[in-house]
């Protein structure tokens, strides 16, 4: 007879071998564009992987627009590459897309269009801007009264954006309790160290402590711990929550940790660095075999 | 300002608070419609809608960038929203989450940008928009509606709801002289005559028609009769009406409360020149900024009363001669 423990431990088993593929897609198909942001996207692919495949969110592939659905947005929206092979492996489109990323007449394009792919909900790709978008969507669920829920990734290097701070106030002022937050905070960003670029902006926490939000802080990379932690914001009433999830640029592959600077920031691997990456990335996922 | 008295016109009320009270109205009409707000409701006028439909009206603070992309999101989420500031403020300081929120995804929401022009007076450059026209022109998808008096800031209003996609209205501080009646037409995108003649077409917006109506009567007294063209919709502008009045009176006028660079000058010209060459000049600031003041003062200083409409038409007439 199998228990709840075992069932759960199997949910997490799924859930690593969905990142596994989702890190290896975002690896194969950056690299074959020859631009993009690989490490960026796999910083969050663990936290993306939860969010769609733990059955967090309520979302239908097949109606899009659906009223009710839980509406997640990339404001980091260099990220692209992380968003559509989590889209393609929830179904909202082909996997065949896949490689098509940044071509001239391709949907997946370079960062996320609305208006071109099923399952965006946001064009992003000007830092800053998702966490407002999201509160709006957060505010018409309220308007409408529905209970869906709202989803919104930014980068910790994107707090930089004064309208991060802004969002920040006006969710705490109505009490948005649909709407988490979570940072993806992998400590690097362009041309450096979040902590040089902008030594007063970490830590997190207590920043948003002080506007009256429900804070919680995570191994970004720690499957069972980013489901539980997002199971748990739903309980939470009449405060925004955000969860300051530490992970890293590059998902700890050593082509990425080669570059100190930035670990590679906007830089695909080369086919040689790719095979590197994706070899580690199957010893990463060994157990699961 | 006096304006519009010499010659006949009643005084009416100031756009923006026509628009306020429109709004509230269609609040009633259209349970759909949420308005946001940077703390300026008294001063955009939208305080009207939110006495009447407070749950509704959501006050972001003075945040213009967060209350572009709170609208973005709730019309992502199938609301009708409507976000409200001074036009300088919201233009200048939110036109990234405007392109990246509302134009790139073509998105259904209404900006309203009051206290535009320098007959914003004394308040100074600051808050005086002079840029706004061409920065929503610029985006595309975008309508950009500039009503000239009261009637036309109804209809405006109205219309824009009724328009699914991006639309910026324009709407000014002063109370405005009433070009139209309450019985007026307006179709959007289709240009008002609001004066007939044949010797010259004053191509004008917002409080410039009651101006060039004014320049007209004068030029009137000339012998000179002068067509006037209330382009309410700067964008998409009426290529028609421009051809028309090229072809017909062979010379062009164009009069904004706006820099010289990107407004309706500049829009109008571009279709003059592509499709009905005649000669053209431009009453428009300069590509300068203004000062506090008087606005009757300042329309005389920075080049854009009726007296500058009369100079510049004498001068475009004789190379209409010439040409």
């Amino acid at each position: 007879m199998q228990t709840s423990a075992d069932l759960n431990q199997r949910t997490i088993k799924d859930l690593r071998r969905i990142s596994h593929k989702l890190s290896k897609q975002i690896i194969e198909i950056t690299t074959r564009a020859g631009s993009g942001h690989p490490s960026s996207s796999l910083s969050m692919i663990d936290i993306l992987t939860a969010l769609y495949f733990s059955g967090v969110m309520h979302y239908d592939p097949h109606r899009p627009q659906w009223l009710e659905r839980d509406r997640f947005i990339l404001s980091k929206g260099h990220g692209a590459p992380g968003l559509y092979v989590t889209l393609a492996e929830a179904g909202y489109f082909d996997a065949d897309l896949l490689p098509t990323l940044r071509q001239t007449g391709s949907p997946v394009e370079g960062h996320p269009n609305m208006r071109a792919l099923p399952g965006v909900e946001a064009s992003t790709g000007s830092l800053g801007q998702g966490l407002s978008i999201g509160l709006g969507h957060a505010l018409a669920a309220r308007l409408d009264g529905q209970t869906y829920r709202v989803y919104v990734i930014i980068g910790d290097g994107e707090a930089d954006e004064g309208q991060i701070w802004e969002a920040t106030m006006a969710a705490a002022k109505y009490k948005v309790d649909n709407l988490t937050l979570i940072v993806d905070n992998n400590h690097y960003q362009q041309t450096g160290a979040v902590e040089d670029i902008m030594p007063v902006l970490t830590p997190f926490m207590e920043k948003w402590r002080a506007f009256d939000w429900y804070t919680h802080e995570i191994d970004g990379h720690d499957m069972q711990k980013i489901v539980s932690s997002l199971e748990m914001m739903k309980s939470v009433s009449g405060q925004p929550q955000v969860i300051v999830a530490h992970t890293k640029k590059g998902k700890g592959l050593s082509p990425f940790e080669a570059d100190e600077t930035s670990h590679k920031h906007g830089k695909t691997l080369t086919k040689e660095e790719a095979q590197v990456a994706l070899s580690e990335l199957d010893d990463m996922y060994a157990d699961l075999d | 300002m006096e304006l519009g008295k010499s010659i006949g016109l009643e005084m009416g009320v100031a756009t923006r608070d026509a628009f306020g009270k429109t709004l509230e109205e269609m609040g009633a009409e259209i349970e759909n419609i949420v308005v946001v707000d940077g703390d300026v409701h008294d001063s955009t006028r939208t305080r009207f809608f939110k006495n009447a439909f407070p749950e509704r009206f959501f006050n972001v603070g003075i945040a213009e960038s967060n209350l572009v992309g709170i609208a973005s999101g709730l019309a992502a989420s199938g609301k009708q929203p409507l976000a409200a500031s001074f036009a300088a403020f919201l233009l200048c300081n939110a036109y990234d989450q405007i392109r990246m929120g509302i134009a790139y995804p073509r998105l259904d929401v209404k900006l309203v940008g009051s206290h535009s022009g320098i007959s914003l007076g004394q308040d100074g450059p600051s808050q005086m928009a002079i840029e706004d026209l061409a920065l929503a022109a610029s985006l595309p998808y975008f309508t950009v509606l500039v009503p000239a008096d009261e009637h036309a800031a109804v209809w405006a209003t109205r219309a824009m709801f009724d328009h699914h996609g991006p639309v910026y209205l324009r709407t000014g501080r002063p109370d405005a002289p009433q070009v139209y009646n309450v019985d007026s037409t307006f179709q959007l995108g289709k240009a008002n005559v609001v004066r007939e003649g044949n010797d010259l077409t004053i191509v004008a917006c917002g409080l410039m028609v009651a101006i060039a109506l004014e320049a007209a009567h004068t030029l009137s007294q000339q012998g000179i009769e002068a067509r006037v063209l209330d382009m309410h919709t700067v964008k998409p502008i009426d290529h028609a009406a421009i051809e028309k009045a090229a072809l017909e009176t062979g010379a062009i006028l164009t009069a904004e409360e706006h820099s010289i660079v990107g407004g309706l000058g500049a829009a109008v010209a571009q279709i003059v020149t592509a499709k009905q060459p005649v000669p053209m000049t431009y009453v428009a600031i300069m590509d300068e900024y203004a000062e506090s003041g008087d606005p009757d003062d300042l329309f005389d200083k920075y080049g854009i009363s009726a007296k500058h409409i009369v100079q510049k038409t004498t001068e475009l007439l004789d190379r209409k001669q010439a040409s």
